[in-house]
């Protein structure tokens, strides 16, 4: 392997990481599902391309299903939720979008920080690559954190499963077992979020996980 | 005989996978609620073979000291559990709360439910025991939220939510144990085996590994109910079935254990780590005293024997953290007791709900007098769990204390303190609950009251004599612990 080939795995890495970010201050619910769809084709390439200069084409499958699954059938499907539940309004952050996104990058320095000096003795390739993956996993934890809504908080937890993939790929040669159980889990993790998105809408009309909170005084979180 | 030793692992999984898709298929509770144990049933005896002769590990599946404990102990409570839910779902349809649609689903889940434990326990690979262990999350995501009110979904979605965080955090741990391992055995799937990691586990890069040891303690953690991670498992106790409660609090909770106890021996391997040891100490006695305090505020009675949960997972991991032969054995010992007595509770705790028709402590008094028998058997299993002689738990904790005290004595004061706090508050309650005026309905119950009995014998049997067989691979599984 070449110096190039690190290279351009880096920059695709680096560019989920980049719309990891992006996802963080989306304010729409239809500018958020698009994004969330992005982010799944970033990581399809990353993979694809980790599939070519390891020389392992089952990892093409879990590229497939990443750009198939998460990349199309997911937002779209998200998208026919929110149209139907008539929820596009505005997101509604429980922090301001600028300390989000401080925080965020203050995470992403964590994440290098933590691994660069750890993984020296390690498979130097794994060390970015494994990086990168934190940082997915870290800005997906904080967007959960800073959303109420049920949708963006899906969102997030796709996002942390996405830095997952990334990170089992750029692990050298580690069994297709995982990868494929880890996109087939995404489905059953869908699947129950869509029963209860359902029943959700059948008992509350609404998703705001807020008005499910029943601590919380009732008339305050419904809008 | 010796045949069926060999693929006992395969009936371990395949029973209650075929009784799934069984189950899925069938119309009528009565049917499938006895399906349900037969199959559970059949598991345990399959189970019980692995005290034979023990195949030879591949790559998929293990067998040896330390997970047979486990699984005899998931399979016998998962068969006393489909028996007690047998005499409880009942009484579920006639009050309405579930229709018979939604008992099919349930019984099937139940089924995977097993399924997934039993694979996560026996798994010989670190991938497909997080995988395993997903799958158990979410079928009883699916249970804990089965009766849609309003409480119940807001209880499964909070279950949801933190124990994918969790299990989000678990995966990435794996991956970095994988990372580190393939260096030292090459990759492929010989690195993601059990038996591998704790052979080279000594020449794995420490810094590396500990950061994956992070990342699994909180994330399997978040899953044994440990403190500060502990949020989803109240809720999720209280507001799904009894039935469910009981196993979650029985045995999900030591499937996620067994995982952290795995991860633990391979760090123990390592000279270079960071000791597991401490970490594990911390998180047990924050969550030991944590809960313990939070047992006096309780207003729900299945929310209190929850927050009891958190208390003896918090022993049990401090037992665990704590190490050498006779903290190993007592740790051991109390997550076996503990299993039989908090799902012995459930069991209690489900026939009272039902009769009394709330699960608020207030409206409840007097049991003894008006159901002297479920009264009695409530009595006994919380004697058992506050740790009062001559019970199992009495045994395990004061092997705990005195190795402990022998050991560390600083670290046994906030032991002895969190046991007794707990104590307090569990006869407070206890008082109110089962003396005293009779509040509310006296109804019978037509409940079969096999399961508890058996369970409190069991831990009655344990905490008078142990038997000498039993101790031996007792200490050979603590030995194996380090």
């Amino acid at each position: 392997m070449g110096k190039i080939e690190f290279d351009i795995a880096h920059l695709v890495a680096g560019g989920l990481v980049l719309v990891s970010l992006l996802l963080l201050y989306q304010d729409r619910m239809f500018a958020l599902l698009r994004f969330f769809a992005g982010h799944a084709v970033v990581l399809s390439l990353a993979v694809a391309w980790q599939a070519l200069i390891q020389d392992k084409p089952e990892l093409y499958i879990t590229a497939a299903i990443a750009l198939a699954f998460k990349g199309v059938v997911i937002p779209l499907a998200l998208y026919r939720i929110v149209v139907r539940l008539g929820i596009h309004r505005e997101l509604e952050p429980v922090v301001g979008v600028g300390l989000t996104m401080l925080a965020g990058i203050g995470l992403i320095g964590l994440a290098l920080v933590v691994i660069l000096p750890l993984t020296s003795a390690a498979d130097p390739y794994a060390r970015e690559d494994l990086a990168f993956a934190l940082s997915v996993v870290l800005l997906g934890l904080l967007m959960m954190i800073t959303r109420r809504n049920a949708v963006s908080q899906v969102v997030g937890f796709m996002s942390i499963e996405n830095g997952l993939i990334l990170a089992a790929t750029g692990a050298k040669g580690m069994p297709l077992v995982v990868e494929i159980s880890v996109a087939f889990s995404i489905l059953i993790a869908f699947i129950v979020i869509g029963i209860f998105l359902f029943r959700i809408r059948e008992r509350f009309d609404t998703v705001d996980v807020g008005a499910l909170d029943s601590a919380r005084a009732e008339g305050e979180r419904r809008r | 005989m010796s045949w069926f030793s060999l693929h006992a692992p395969a009936f371990i999984l395949g029973i209650p996978a075929a009784a799934a898709a069984l189950l899925a298929l069938m119309p009528g509770y009565r049917v499938t609620a006895r399906i349900n144990v037969a199959a559970s049933g059949l598991t345990l005896l399959a189970a019980l073979a692995l005290l034979g002769e023990r195949p030879a590990p591949g790559h998929f599946l293990l067998v040896d000291d330390l997970n047979v404990v486990f699984v005899l102990l998931n399979a016998f409570v998962g068969f006393t559990t489909s028996w007690f839910s047998a005499s409880y779902i009942g009484h579920e349809l006639e009050t309405g709360r579930l229709t018979p649609l939604y008992l099919r689903f349930y019984h099937a889940m139940y089924q995977v439910m097993m399924f997934g434990m039993n694979l996560a326990l026996l798994a010989n690979n670190i991938g497909l025991m997080w995988v395993a262990i997903e799958l158990a999350t979410l079928t009883t995501v699916m249970m804990v939220g089965i009766y849609r009110t309003h409480e119940a979904l807001e209880a499964a979605w909070k279950y949801f939510i933190l124990g994918s965080v969790g299990i989000a955090l678990a995966l990435f741990g794996t991956i970095i144990v994988y990372v580190v391992a393939q260096v030292a055995i090459g990759p492929g799937l010989d690195a993601m085996a059990w038996t591998n990691l704790v052979q080279y586990g000594g020449r794995f890069d420490p810094a590396l590994l500990n950061l994956a040891f992070v990342f699994l303690l909180l994330g399997y953690g978040t899953k044994v109910g440990l403190a500060p991670v502990h949020a989803w498992l109240p809720d999720a106790h209280a507001e799904g079935p009894t039935p469910i409660s009981a196993v979650l609090s029985g045995l999900l909770l030591n499937v996620a254990l067994h995982a952290v106890l795995r991860f633990k021996m391979v760090m123990s391997t390592n000279a270079g780590v960071l000791a597991p040891g401490p970490m594990m100490i911390t998180m047990g006695l924050v969550s030991l005293i944590f809960a313990a305090f939070m047992l006096y505020r309780r207003r729900d009675i299945k929310r209190m024997f929850a927050y009891s949960s958190i208390e003896h997972m918090g022993i049990i991991t401090f037992a665990f953290g704590m190490g050498g032969p006779l903290a190993n054995f007592a740790g051991l010992l109390h997550m076996t007791m503990h299993s039989l007595t908090k799902s012995a509770i459930f069991f209690a705790v489900g026939h009272v709900a039902q009769i009394k028709g709330t699960q608020r402590i207030a409206e409840i008094k007097g049991l003894t007098v008006t159901h002297p028998v479920l009264g009695w058997g409530l009595v006994l299993g919380v004697v058992a769990i506050a740790g009062l002689p001559p019970l199992g738990i009495f045994m395990s904790e004061f092997l705990l204390v005195s190795s402990t005290f022998a050991r560390d004595p600083l670290l046994a004061i906030p032991l002895v303190f969190g046991i007794l706090v707990a104590f307090g508050a569990l006869l407070l309650r206890l008082n109110s609950i089962a003396f005293g005026e009779p509040v509310g309905s006296t109804a019978r119950s037509d409940a079969s009251y096999v399961p508890m009995f058996a369970h409190l014998a069991l831990v009655l049997a344990a905490g008078l004599y142990l038997p000498a067989p039993l101790v031996e691979w007792f200490e050979n599984v603590a030995k194996v612990l380090g």
